[in-house]
């Protein structure tokens, strides 16, 4: 089978996977629990074994474009990180990895209904997008083991981010007592607009189906253009209207989540501990990966280790909103929910530094764009 | 009187900049004011920010113009260098510096303190765990002492009423990860400004066979009067190898004056001189895509090029540092009207095969043939127009090719063009070939040039930062106090621990000691809750 078959494979359990989690939450038989546990597993392996074909695959490419290559370069040089479709693939494998991990060592499976979303928001956008996911070859700046370096540690620190996401989000569901509580509506808004969006792309796949082969035109011409940008200014009313309408719901009977999570045997002091944990082993290597060796990467490729560049001004906001995190635990009357709302802050500042500086901003980075 | 007064205004000053607030606040500012950075194009044209303020808010040309000149006071355009985030970056700074000289004694203290046996009541306090294990507290220390000594851990004895307790810790000095963590920040800050006042930024152009003694820096675009004022000074500065008092002396002006000028004009000399030996490029197969790109340099000073650093190859990713000033590979392209030097290997049907160096209009000889050629024209990228007509299609030397035309000896006249990508249009209708080796002179090297003598402070920074992060958040201060009580000619063994990080790791260590010692008890020592953990 060909990696994009395999990734396909994986796409789909994902999305089952997804599904069955969110029944779980509503449901809670341990028979759907440990379902939903397999497919996560399945799909886990084979997005592994696609991601393995994928790295053969360029590194045939690799050797026959560059025949003079050693193997150990060759090897390194065709890692599947190469752009911004490999970039994402790695993302989700290392947040299912992360999450499998949690729910054997915490023996609870509600994280998943909260976790497999951004795995398959992730996964979704691939395809709204329709970013190239050929095997292209690397150009002279990319042939750099500062840059694989950095790509991979980055994102393993984003996955570890994503998950602190989830749990800040789950901790805040369970603290928030009161609907004109800041924190009920921060989490009901985010919720809310998270799943708008969601639902938006998809309709933009559904309508338009196009291959994308720029950003710029993928924001220009399609990125809500089948919903909130339509057209026809009916579509476009009856998308805002709905969209108001929805995040109104989720505020309005958020407390029926509220009531299913705390159901489950899951404690906030857990939540908060798992959202630290994540942080404080994402942070360092954020701080390595992320941020140094991207400037030593720059250092040697354009002269500059730091230039305030769009994407590098952004994993700087990044790293200082979970600094921010870090420090306001040792602020006074900061426990709790006003922590949590920054851990889901921080991983909203990580999808613009990966996504929204590429698609919205422009920069010196020639990689990672959708091209 | 007045010296109190004085004393708490200062007081006051502290405090405010020892505070964790204040570093959270900051934080906030830093992160809010770097997006705007992100979405307003720094140092561009003003046209470009004023369509961006129209996108956005979407709002007249007119109104963009106003909210774009009041932004532009307060120094948006050019932020990460406004006086107002400099000023905030040094707040920072002065916040980190005052916070860690504050924290610092406290620290050193709960470092250098010897770990004290406990009191039955802070025994009490702290969650532990336990055994029985026959034979007296005398006999029982040594094999407790063997195992506790095995984990790591070194521990003093103080002799108790009813037997002992051995007390010991280990990782102390973790606790100044943390703070060299955050001592490297400032390393790095000052790095930063090292660079930027002592070192400097530039790129020149250089064509291959050519040298060049300075660089260029970006400057606000300049006059036509200021471009001729240049130029004498361009030309003595490569006269003098880019030695800026030497090219005041030529030029009989003060040498204040024409580093004046230098600056306005963005030029930056290099006190030696960088040549060119070549430049070569190479693309994934017959694509545009490069794939490599090199230049082999020379250093000359004093007229002599300097060992070590004489045909040095640089590529993208791999530069060359000589005084102090880098070289990276950023860039190339065509010298605009360049002649070039061809080097064509030509063999004949029989294999008879000789090398020629040769520029545009030069006459050669096949071997053995007796055919008289020219070299008719050149080509650095050559395609075909529908009709066949051919052209230049890139600014790049993609696919270099020379007309080569034919005139034998009672021959029709024939001329045709050999491309260096298509080894098929090489050979001649005769059967004998003409290979393009070579094309020198016509490409230019584009290199990044930069002096900055605060990197490797800040490089040491990102060492000593990501190893006191490493120890922050990996590693822990541990105590250990285990207890040995007589109990009926046996003794009780009881272990109770502290830890600033990852308690539950520590425990999982302890019950292996447990495990090591014998079973454990099946009944709890004390049902204490595991209380006590950062200390
Ligand atoms: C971007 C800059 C900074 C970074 C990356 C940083 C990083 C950290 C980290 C990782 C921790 C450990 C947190 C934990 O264990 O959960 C920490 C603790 C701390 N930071 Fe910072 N910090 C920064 C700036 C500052 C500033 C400006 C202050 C000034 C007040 C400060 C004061 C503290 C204090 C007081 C602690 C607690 C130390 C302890 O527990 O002994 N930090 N910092």
């Amino acid at each position: 089978m060909s990696s994009s078959q395999l990734f396909g494979i994986s796409t789909l359990t994902y999305i089952l996977a997804m599904i069955i989690y969110i029944m779980y939450l509503a449901f809670r038989s341990s028979k759907i629990g440990t379902t939903a546990t397999t497919i996560t597993i399945i799909g886990f392996v084979s997005q592994t074994i696609a991601i393995i074909t994928r790295w053969t695959e360029s590194y045939s490419q690799w050797t026959m474009l560059t025949p003079e290559s050693t193997f150990i370069l060759s090897v390194l040089r065709s890692a599947p990180l190469r752009n911004l479709f490999e970039s994402l693939i790695f993302f989700v494998w290392c947040l299912i990895l992360g999450y499998l991990i949690i729910e054997f060592k915490y023996k609870n499976r509600s994280f998943g209904a909260f976790v497999t979303p951004i795995a398959g928001l992730a996964l979704a956008f691939i395809d709204i997008s329709a970013m190239s996911k050929e095997i292209e070859p690397l150009v002279p700046a990319l042939q750099s083991n500062w840059l694989l370096a950095h790509v991979m540690m980055s994102f393993i620190a984003y996955a570890t981010f994503a998950l602190s996401f989830s749990t800040g989000l789950m901790y805040l569901i369970l603290k928030a007592e009161k609907r004109t509580e800041p924190s009920y509506i921060f989490w009901t808004v985010t919720t809310g607009v998270f799943i708008v969006v969601l639902t938006a792309m998809g309709f933009d796949y559904l309508k338009y189906r196009v291959v994308i082969k720029n950003p710029d035109i993928l924001i220009k011409s399609f990125l809500f253009k089948a919903s909130f940008l339509s057209e026809s200014s009916v579509i476009s009313i009856i998308s805002w209207l709905a969209a108001s309408v929805f995040i109104f719901v989720v505020w309005r009977y958020g407390h029926i989540l509220k009531r299913i999570i705390g159901s489950l045997s899951i404690s906030p002091d857990m939540l908060d501990e798992i959202t630290y944990k994540s942080i404080a082993i994402g942070f360092p290597i954020f701080t390595l990966g992320g941020l140094i060796f991207g400037a030593i990467w720059a250092d040697q490729a354009w002269g500059v280790y730091w230039s305030w560049d769009p994407k590098e001004t952004w994993s700087l906001i990044t790293w200082f909103v979970y600094a921010f995190f870090l420090h306001s635990r040792l602020l006074r009357g900061w426990k709790g929910r006003k922590v949590a709302i920054v851990a889901v802050l921080g991983f909203v500042a990580v999808i613009f530094t990966y996504l929204g500086v590429n698609l919205l901003l422009s920069g010196l980075h020639s990689y990672g764009g959708l091209e | 009187m007045e010296e109190t007064k004085k004393q708490t205004i200062l007081d006051k000053v502290w405090d405010f900049f020892t505070s964790v607030t204040l570093a959270v606040v900051l934080f906030a500012l830093i992160a809010g004011t770097s997006m705007v950075g992100t979405i307003l194009e720094q140092n561009a044209e003003p046209e470009k920010n004023i369509n961006i303020l129209v996108k956005i808010f979407r709002i007249g040309h007119e109104t963009a113009h106003s909210v774009y000149s009041i932004l532009e006071k307060l120094g948006f355009m050019d932020m990460y260098s406004s006086w107002w985030f400099t000023t905030l970056l040094f707040l920072f700074a002065a916040n980190l510096i005052i916070c860690s000289i504050d924290r610092l004694p406290r620290i050193l203290k709960l470092i250098k303190e010897p770990v004290k046996p406990l009191t039955d009541e802070q025994f009490n306090n702290i969650g532990k765990k336990g055994l029985l294990l026959k034979g007296k507290p005398e006999k029982v220390k040594d094999s407790v002492g063997a195992v506790v000594k095995r984990s790591g851990f070194n521990f003093s004895e103080t002799k108790e009423a009813r037997g002992y307790q051995l007390h010991s810790e280990k990782g102390n000095y973790t606790r100044l990860g943390i703070f060299v963590a955050h001592f490297s920040i400032l390393l790095i800050l000052i790095g930063a400004i090292i660079g930027i006042f002592f070192g400097f930024k530039g790129y020149v152009e250089v064509p291959e066979g050519e040298s060049r003694t300075f660089a260029f820096k970006r400057t606000a675009p300049l006059t036509s009067t200021e471009e001729t004022d240049m130029q004498p000074i361009l030309k003595t500065l490569q006269k003098t190898e880019g030695n800026a008092s030497e090219t005041a002396k030529h030029m009989g002006i003060d040498e204040k004056i024409l580093r004046k000028k230098m600056n306005r004009y963005g030029i930056l000399p290099l006190g030696f001189s960088i040549r060119c030996d070549d430049f070569s490029v190479e693309f994934y197969g017959r694509s545009n895509m490069p794939k490599d790109y090199k230049s082999w340099l020379t250093v000359i000073k004093g007229g002599k090029s300097v060992p070590g650093f004489e045909r040095q190859k640089i590529e993208v990713n791999d530069p060359l540092i000589y005084d102090g000033i880098t070289f990276y590979q950023s860039n190339y392209g065509l010298v605009p009207g360049a002649q070039g030097l061809f080097l064509l290997k030509l063999t004949s049907k029989t294999g008879v095969s000789e090398t020629k160096q040769l520029h545009l209009g030069d006459r050669f000889v096949i071997p053995e043939t007796g055919m008289e050629a020219t070299l008719a024209d050149f080509s650095p990228a050559l395609s075909f127009k529908p009709g066949g007509t051919p052209f230049t299609s890139d600014k790049q030397m993609t696919n270099p090719a020379v007309l080569i035309e034919f005139s034998g000896i009672g021959q029709t006249k024939y001329s045709g063009w050999i491309m260096k990508r298509y080894p098929e249009t090489w050979t001649l209708p005769d059967g004998s070939t003409i290979e393009p080796m070579d094309i020198w002179g016509v490409e230019l090297t584009g290199l990044q040039v930069r002096k900055d003598p605060g990197v490797w402070l800040v490089y040491f920074g990102c060492i000593s930062m990501s190893i006191g992060l490493f120890i922050a958040f990996f590693m822990s201060h541990k105590k250990l106090w285990v207890k040995l009580v007589e109990e009926k000619n046996n003794t009780r063994v009881i272990f109770a621990l502290t830890a600033n990080k990852n308690r539950p790791g520590f425990e999982r260590k302890i019950d292996k000691m447990i495990a090591l010692l014998g079973r454990p008890d099946t009944k709890p020592v004390v049902t204490g809750k595991s209380g006590g953990g950062k200390r």
